[in-house]
């Protein structure tokens, strides 16, 4: 049986005899290893090849996203401050600007992270894009596929967009004394427009943690019967914590009209 | 069970050469029957152009017992065709319906280039086994039995993995158009295992640059490879690849 498992591997056939195939492409496998070879020896380019190589823009997929999703998530608690009022969300705000030098430390270190994921992300679509050069006359799903999966570039493309005008919103704007953050963000989502571009966002985010969370314990090799079901059930949960505050936020400041936070 | 005769339409991808410009071509086929299986249908097919004086279908088969990883189409949208872990060969006319429209395309991948018709070149899953080298055993006088020690439990979880025949559905059904499953239980079944051991770290290293350079796409873990694998190999393998290869990235250095 131990033996079968080896000699029944495909690597066994090499010893039988070349393929048919291999002779003509003997020189292609060896011009490879030999690459490999040449850049192990240089210092440091190692880590560039696995970087630009399949798997490791996946890694590079996982790891930033599972830091954005960590901000993500401190700015969620964070923003539940404001179901405790306007003065209990203009004191969180203050505390974290008094933070001094961390503060523009901490968001060139965000904005990094940032620009990773979505110009990583950008050169696996087109790649994978280019990959099946003629589409299929019927496109189905075998049943692997979800919204969220199948959607991930799109939303992807989408909540950058929409991280663009909440930082207009919010960030690149003037705080005074008289005008402060509680102020902006009531003015800004009791405006129709802003509502809907905020709830629709909200469901994008949900649609794309729902693939991207899972996804990333996969592409980092986290993969055990005893954790599949506790990895699918966190990151419905995240997905849904973080959504449903969001939400409540806007909708209790657009139902209330601000005067709950007077 | 008696059998039955149906009445199909195929709508088939006609390819004259690897450059060609392909279409699709109608047929109708009257009483097929339904204990017929995939490829026997297009045999029926065939032998009716041949008649007619027409060109026959190109399409790859070889064993017709679902174990040599030669056939393979896209029947309808799906790898292999309706059928959960049956490959083409075995997929029998039963699983149609009268009066039904089949749509029959080839593997489709940037690393498949189109022979003819429904034939590709899936030879760079040859190179990437290629890329992936040498198993190292011992070749002297026979060791007593059970001299490694291997978890029954291992032991299948590796013959899972190689129950792969490399028929490249799973590229052929990834969105990304990448055997990603296939290099998955290749490295998986070696890598299970003891004997596998020892080039381990290379081994996913060189299959895995092998395969950036055949045209393939990436991973986007969609799950659509597991779902038509018609040996029905997991996704875990994936994971596991990804793990073997993060780990020989970090800590293989010749």
């Amino acid at each position: 049986m131990n033996d079968h498992s080896v000699e029944g591997g495909a690597l066994q056939e090499l010893n039988g005899g070349p393929l048919p195939a291999l002779a003509e492409t003997q020189s292609k496998v060896c011009c490879l290893i030999s690459v490999n070879q040449n850049t192990r020896s240089t210092a440091m380019s190692w880590f560039i090849q696995t970087c630009q190589s399949s798997l490791g823009k996946k890694y590079i997929m996982a790891l930033t996203g599972l830091m954005l999703g960590g901000f993500l998530l401190v700015h969620t608690i964070g923003n539940a401050t404001i179901f405790w009022g306007r003065e209990a969300f203009n004191a969180y705000a203050h505390h974290l600007h008094s933070l001094g030098p961390f503060v523009p430390i901490f968001e060139a270190g965000l904005y990094t992270i940032f620009f990773i994921h979505v110009i990583t992300g950008v050169l696996l679509f087109l790649q994978n894009r280019s990959a099946r050069e003629q589409k299929y006359e019927v496109e189905t799903s075998a049943g692997g596929r979800t919204i969220g999966s199948r959607t991930m570039p799109y939303t992807g493309a989408a909540i950058f967009l929409f991280i663009l005008i909440h930082l207009f919103n919010f960030h690149f704007v003037e705080k005074t004394e008289v005008l402060t953050i509680s102020d902006i963000v009531t003015d800004v989502l009791n405006n129709p427009g802003f509502t809907l571009i905020y709830g629709a966002g909200m469901v994008l985010l949900a649609l794309h943690i729902s693939h991207g969370f899972w996804s990333l314990f996969q592409t980092l090799g986290i993969s055990h019967p005893k954790y599949d079901r506790p990895i699918r059930v966190v990151t419905w949960a995240v997905a849904a914590v973080m959504i449903v505050v969001f939400l409540l936020i806007t909708l209790l400041l657009v139902v209330s009209r601000s005067h709950l936070l007077g | 069970m008696a059998s039955k005769t149906i009445n199909i339409i195929v709508k088939i991808w006609r390819q004259n050469g690897p450059t060609a410009k392909g279409h699709f071509e109608d047929h109708a086929l009257k009483d097929i029957s339904t204990d017929s299986s995939f490829l026997e249908m297009l045999d029926v097919l065939n032998e009716w152009l041949a008649m007619k004086g027409h060109e026959p279908v190109s399409f790859d088969h070889d064993c017709r017992e679902g174990i040599c990883g030669m056939c393979g189409a896209v029947v309808n949208g799906t790898a292999h065709g309706p059928e959960k872990e049956t490959t083409l060969c075995q997929l029998h006319m039963r699983s149609f319906k009268d009066g039904d429209t089949i749509v029959i395309e080839p593997f489709r991948a940037r690393g498949f280039p189109v022979i003819k018709d429904l034939v590709v070149d899936r030879s760079a899953l040859d190179r990437i086994i290629q890329a992936g080298g040498f198993v190292s055993v011992n070749t002297g006088s026979p060791q007593d039995g059970n001299n490694i020690l291997i978890p029954q439990h291992v032991a299948e979880a590796a013959m899972d993995a190689a129950a792969c025949i490399g028929c490249g559905a799973c590229a052929a059904a990834c969105p990304n158009a990448v055997p990603m499953l296939f290099i998955g239980a290749k490295v998986s079944q070696l890598a299970l295992l003891p004997q596998g051991q020892l080039e381990a770290k290379k081994r996913a290293l060189n299959m895995v640059a092998c395969m950036d350079n055949e045209g393939f796409g990436n991973c986007g873990n969609e799950r659509e490879c597991e779902n038509v694998c018609p040996k029905g190999i997991s996704i875990r393998n994936i994971a596991r690849l990804n793990r073997e290869y993060l780990k020989a990235a970090f800590t293989y250095a010749e």
